[in-house]
């Protein structure tokens, strides 16, 4: 069903501030900048064109050490047309990004987990805690650079040392 | 019952009022595992609800990174451990993709039968369980006695009850042992009336419809925006089910009902599920039906492990093979995918992004009790009381295991 998604139509609407990731061969899948993506997003919600109107999930990436370093991954699903769409948002180190809460309300648990294991700041967000480790925790545990075994502690003896200077900063807790 | 944790006063413009913290589980029977619910309760009336998870975490998508690709299979298993067959499918299908490879058709069957088995084990639970939430306990050992039949059906196929790991990629592990056919239909003509005495137990019982009837309605928009998937979206009129609109499998050939309900509360929520076995049995006999021998595995040496044992002790070329796949595993070209499936919660999703190595770079699971449990928190219809909460939860039927990841 997705090569009858229009999905020039788009980037006809967005100029040049969406593109279309060619590499993907799965689904239509376009690229936006953090900046854009409140709008993208409810223009894909309310036009009667597209009508995705379901939110499957929001994916954190972590490309370390690449650059942009973070990605987003947005899964939507337009269930009166059957389309699926990805769209990814590449984001600096720190990671920040928009909430899109407002647009659906299921985002709110996918974006307190992309927190959790990310540290990405969503702006706006109506409760960004943790959601899966405890409130004391510190570091992002999906990040590359963070080890399998996690840090070493009382409880946890035989893990890495954790390291003192250069990523202190990165692991706080808000 | 519950432990009153704190108990705070507050003024307000009518004088003061009394808000009560408390706290519903983490062990408490009627949480379905390991959930701490914080309720602000004002007398019986709940306010607002908190729910505290990740007491069942256990990091599998990390573990994923550093697993290889048919290592993954029994980390799906103990996503929702009441239906592994369905997550084992939903994330083969996914490499499946990326390799560009399809299971053979018996394979495929195979696949399929087993997730309709574990869907009706899935849903016996909380057939069972929402009446025994609300106070009606008879109902879930009749259910459990019917899903020690499917378990019994499990065991016989692949030797496990639970956790069954069965599918590989690019096939299932073995085919499917003798007589078993014969015992899945009987398993087929029990069960059909079984279904008939859990509706005469419960669905004309006075006191459960009073409490399950109206109780936290849901509207079609709602659970849109919540992103409610499978039986819950289904129970509030939204007419989707991936097996019919978006077949994937041998779902294109089989020919069923998708139980669509229009209220949208609790008791909606639950009988969507008593009829979506009856549709479930449909889709076992059809497949036992249609199957045709054959391969069960994908003829690639490089990717399916070698289905002739005998040979592992007689020809070095298929022993090299045997030694590389279960040492290293295979490579997986780079790309990335989703696929979802209609798993007995709803939308299973796996995104996987592979970067050429044995191992997936990322692999994200779109768990559907994940995101169902999040309905929880919004004050939705009509569920005030404490009591309505507990029926709210059941319904859900969230596993907590998947929710945790």
């Amino acid at each position: 069903m997705s090569d009858l998604f229009p999905v020039e139509k788009i980037v006809e609407h967005f100029y040049d501030r969406v593109r279309i990731d060619d590499t993907v061969t799965d689904m239509a899948c376009v690229i936006v900048n953090p900046n854009d993506l409140v709008e993208l997003c409810s223009f894909l919600r309310d036009d009667a064109e597209f009508k995705f109107n379901f939110l499957s999930d929001i994916c954190g990436v972590d490309f370390y050490p690449q650059l942009p370093r973070f990605q987003l991954v947005y899964h939507l699903f337009s269930i009166p047309y059957g389309w699926r769409l990805r769209i990814k948002c590449p984001l600096e180190d720190p990671p920040k990004a928009p909430t899109i809460t407002p647009i659906w309300c299921t985002a709110n648990w996918h974006e307190r987990e992309a927190y959790d294991m990310y540290g990405i700041i969503f702006e706006g967000h109506p409760d960004l805690r943790r959601i899966y480790m405890w409130k004391e925790f510190e570091g992002w545990p999906m990040r590359r650079d963070f080890p399998l075994q996690g840090y070493k502690d009382k409880y946890n003896p035989f893990a890495p040392e954790k390291p003192t200077e250069q990523h202190s900063q990165l692991g706080k807790t808000l | 019952m519950t432990d009153v944790n704190v108990i705070h006063e507050t003024t307000n413009e009518h004088g003061m009022s009394r808000e009560v913290l408390m706290n519903l589980g983490p062990q408490h029977p009627s949480t379905h595992g390991v959930l701490r619910l914080l309720l602000t309760m004002d007398g019986e009336i709940v306010e607002n609800i908190q729910p505290h998870i990740g007491l069942l975490h256990r990091g599998t998508e990390k573990l994923c990174e550093n697993f290889t690709y048919t290592q993954i299979f029994p980390l799906t298993d103990r996503l929702d451990y009441l239906c592994p067959p369905s997550n084992n499918l939903a994330y083969a299908l996914a490499v499946e993709a990326l390799l560009d490879i399809q299971a053979p058709e018996r394979a495929q069957y195979i696949r399929v039968l087993m997730a309709e088995l574990s869907r009706i084990s899935g849903h016996l639970l909380i057939t069972g369980a929402l009446p025994m939430d609300v106070g009606a306990m008879t109902a879930l050992l009749y259910t459990m006695r019917e899903r020690e039949m499917v378990m019994d059906l499990m065991e016989m196929i692949s030797g496990v009850r639970m956790h069954t790991s069965f599918c590989r990629v690019g096939g299932v592990r073995e085919d499917l042992p003798e007589g078993c056919a014969e015992r899945i239909l009987e398993f087929c003509d029990i069960f059909e009336h079984r279904i008939s005495d859990y509706e005469q137990l419960v669905e004309n019982n006075r006191v459960f419809l009073s409490r399950v009837e109206n109780i936290g309605t849901i509207s079609p928009e709602g659970a849109i925006a919540l992103g409610l998937s499978g039986p819950n979206l289904r129970a509030s009129g939204v007419d989707w089910d991936i097996r019919r609109d978006a077949p994937y499998e041998i779902y294109d050939r089989l020919d069923f009902k998708v139980i669509v309900r229009t209220d949208g509360d609790c008791y909606d929520r639950w009988k969507c599920r008593v009829d979506e076995m009856r549709e479930s049995l449909k889709i076992i006999r059809q497949c036992i039906q249609q199957m045709q021998p054959g391969p069960f595995l994908v003829d690639d040496p490089k990717i399916g492990f070698p289905v002739d044992k005998d040979l592992l002790a007689h020809s070095m070329e298929t022993h090299i093979h045997h030694f590389i796949l279960a040492a290293y595993g295979f490579k997986v070209p780079k790309g990335e995918v989703y696929k979802a499936i209609e798993a007995p919660k709803g939308e299973l999703g796996f995104y996987i992004i592979a970067d050429g190595t044995e191992k997936p770079f990322r692999l994200k699971v779109r768990a559907p009790s994940f995101v169902n449990l999040q309905a929880l928190t919004q004050h939705t219809g009509n569920m005030k009381y404490l009591a309505d909460i507990i029926a709210m939860l059941g319904s859900l039927d969230p596993v907590m295991a998947e929710v945790d990841k």
